[in-house]
């Protein structure tokens, strides 16, 4: 398949919605917690083997996304939206095949396996595409898509939960909501694959800067740079920290309150999660268009370097004030956010955008790193403090000494990024752009 | 001229509003219950 070029005239809006169609589809996979007490109830589930799915869909998002990367450059958007349309759309239906025959295993390779290979391509496939079209404001461009990996799970929560509520938590209405999932984010992410363009030729804008503007490097060859793998400290340093928050959000407020004169409820650290949440999508579309204007190692620099006082400031005197520790954690989940949709346009400032799309694949094994390292490291130390007899703030003040640790070092990594040296440099990228201008315009 | 302007590409605005009402919609949605939870944290 070849990548669909731009008639004249397309309008370069239209790229941002096919990308959301396709991010705010698979974003679902946060969600999943929903599914699990069902699964839990019905097919006589463990915690830790209703969380198989996910935790495959998850692995398979880093390996389809770092192995995939070079094939979605190869084959373009379209390709890329279609694949993962495939499969994620197949993995609910294999689900629900396995829900209605209460065969577990299926669930695991259909959500997990195939649903998780839909996953990394559909994460990556507008990324390329989306700083192509916006060479002025890559930030911005990749910011909004990331958003919607995060407004995924916003949608998917409460629909998934009203869709269990109507036709039953036993399997047959699991199946059944597998298979209303299925098909609904297979029509709705339609709408990304049909829309999707590459832009023609090196400047698809007046008076925007050339998509070939600066170094150009291959993805070969970014992978053996020490820009590339110091950049990988940073995203992994970044997320981790971020990670440390999210994965113990409710518990953690409830055990540092839980000696006030205003203890926190369940419910209300229920809506502790969702600010959260809310952080973590705000921070995505605001911080990556901010770094269009201050620049990518500024922002970063606000990451890594705020963060860390954000995490002291808890450790210090977050037991103290409510409002203090909601607005530490808000800042630190904003960052969070950030640093994942900033992170493909630090890439195209650094490799250029021929083929920043694999390179970004490559890098994102960092969060498969990073989400074994955050939770491993909060929920050991927290065990370890309950253990010991500790109780409230106690349990978490050694994890963020432990993430400051982890900031500073993913700041000194940040610092020490330099541009790319010109032997990595490809020789002719001009050849490339003769090749896309060659292609026949698709019609709208 | 009028050779030029016969064929200027067609008007994108509506195409462009579909799309983002298509995607906006369910966004909107998933942003009111995020805030009818989140309100949850002020009111117990």
């Amino acid at each position: 398949m070849s990548p669909p070029v731009a008639p004249a005239g397309w309008s370069r809006w239209l790229v941002p919605p096919a990308a959301l169609a396709v991010h705010l589809s698979i974003g679902q996979a946060y969600a999943w917690s929903v599914f699990k007490p069902p699964l839990e109830s019905s097919l006589g589930l463990s915690g830790t083997e209703s969380a198989l799915p996910f935790q495959l869909a998850i692995v398979m998002l880093g390996l389809s996304a770092a192995f995939g990367g070079t094939l979605v450059e190869r084959n373009g958007p379209r390709w890329a939206m279609t694949v993962s349309l495939v499969c994620f759309s197949s993995g609910f239906l294999i689900s629900a095949l396995g829900a209605a025959t209460q065969q577990y295993w299926l669930i695991v390779l259909g959500y997990g396996f195939v649903g998780g290979i839909g996953l990394g391509i559909g994460y990556i496939s507008p990324v390329s595409t989306l700083i192509k079209w916006f060479p002025d404001r890559p930030g911005m461009a990749t910011g909004i898509a990331i958003m919607g990996f995060g407004g995924g799970a916003l949608i998917a929560s409460p629909w998934s939960t009203q869709m269990l509520a109507s036709f039953g938590t036993d399997s047959s209405g699991i199946a059944l909501a597998f298979l209303v999932h299925g098909l609904s984010y297979a029509v709705f992410m339609s709408l990304g694959v049909l829309l999707v363009r590459v832009p023609r030729g090196e400047r698809p804008v007046e008076g925007a800067p050339s998509v070939l503007q600066g170094p150009q490097v291959s993805a070969g060859s970014a992978i053996r740079t020490p820009q590339f793998w110091l950049l990988w400290v940073v995203l992994c340093m970044n997320v981790t920290a971020g990670i440390g928050i999210l994965e113990k959000a409710a518990p953690m407020i409830q055990d540092f309150f839980k000696d006030s004169s205003t203890p926190v409820s369940v419910s209300a650290s229920a809506g502790f999660v969702a600010l959260l949440s809310a952080a973590n999508m705000a921070g995505r579309i605001g911080w990556s268009s901010t770094s269009d204007l201050i620049g990518r190692k500024n922002i970063y620099r606000v990451y890594l370097g705020t963060g860390a006082v954000m995490y002291a400031l808890i450790a210090l005197f977050g037991d103290s004030s409510k409002p203090l520790f909601v607005l530490c954690a808000m800042v630190i989940l904003s960052f969070y956010g950030g640093g994942f949709a900033t992170v493909p346009a630090y890439l195209k400032d650094l490799f250029g955008t021929y083929q920043v799309g694999a390179i970004h694949g490559r890098l994102l094994t960092a969060w498969s790193l990073a989400g074994v390292l955050g939770p491993l490291i909060v929920n050991w130390i927290a065990d370890h403090q309950k253990n010991a007899g500790k109780s409230g703030s106690a349990l978490y003040e050694l994890s963020f000494i432990i993430m400051i640790g982890l900031l500073v070092v993913g700041f000194a990594a940040n610092e020490l990024i330099r541009p790319v040296d010109a032997r990595h440099h490809i020789p002719t990228p001009k050849e490339e752009t003769v090749d896309v201008e060659r292609q026949q315009p698709e019609s709208a | 001229m009028s050779n030029d302007s016969s064929q200027s590409p067609p008007d994108r605005r509506p195409l462009i509003a579909f799309a983002w009402l298509w995607v906006g919609a369910p966004l909107v949605y998933g942003l009111y219950e995020l805030v009818q939870k989140a309100t949850k944290l002020f009111t117990g």
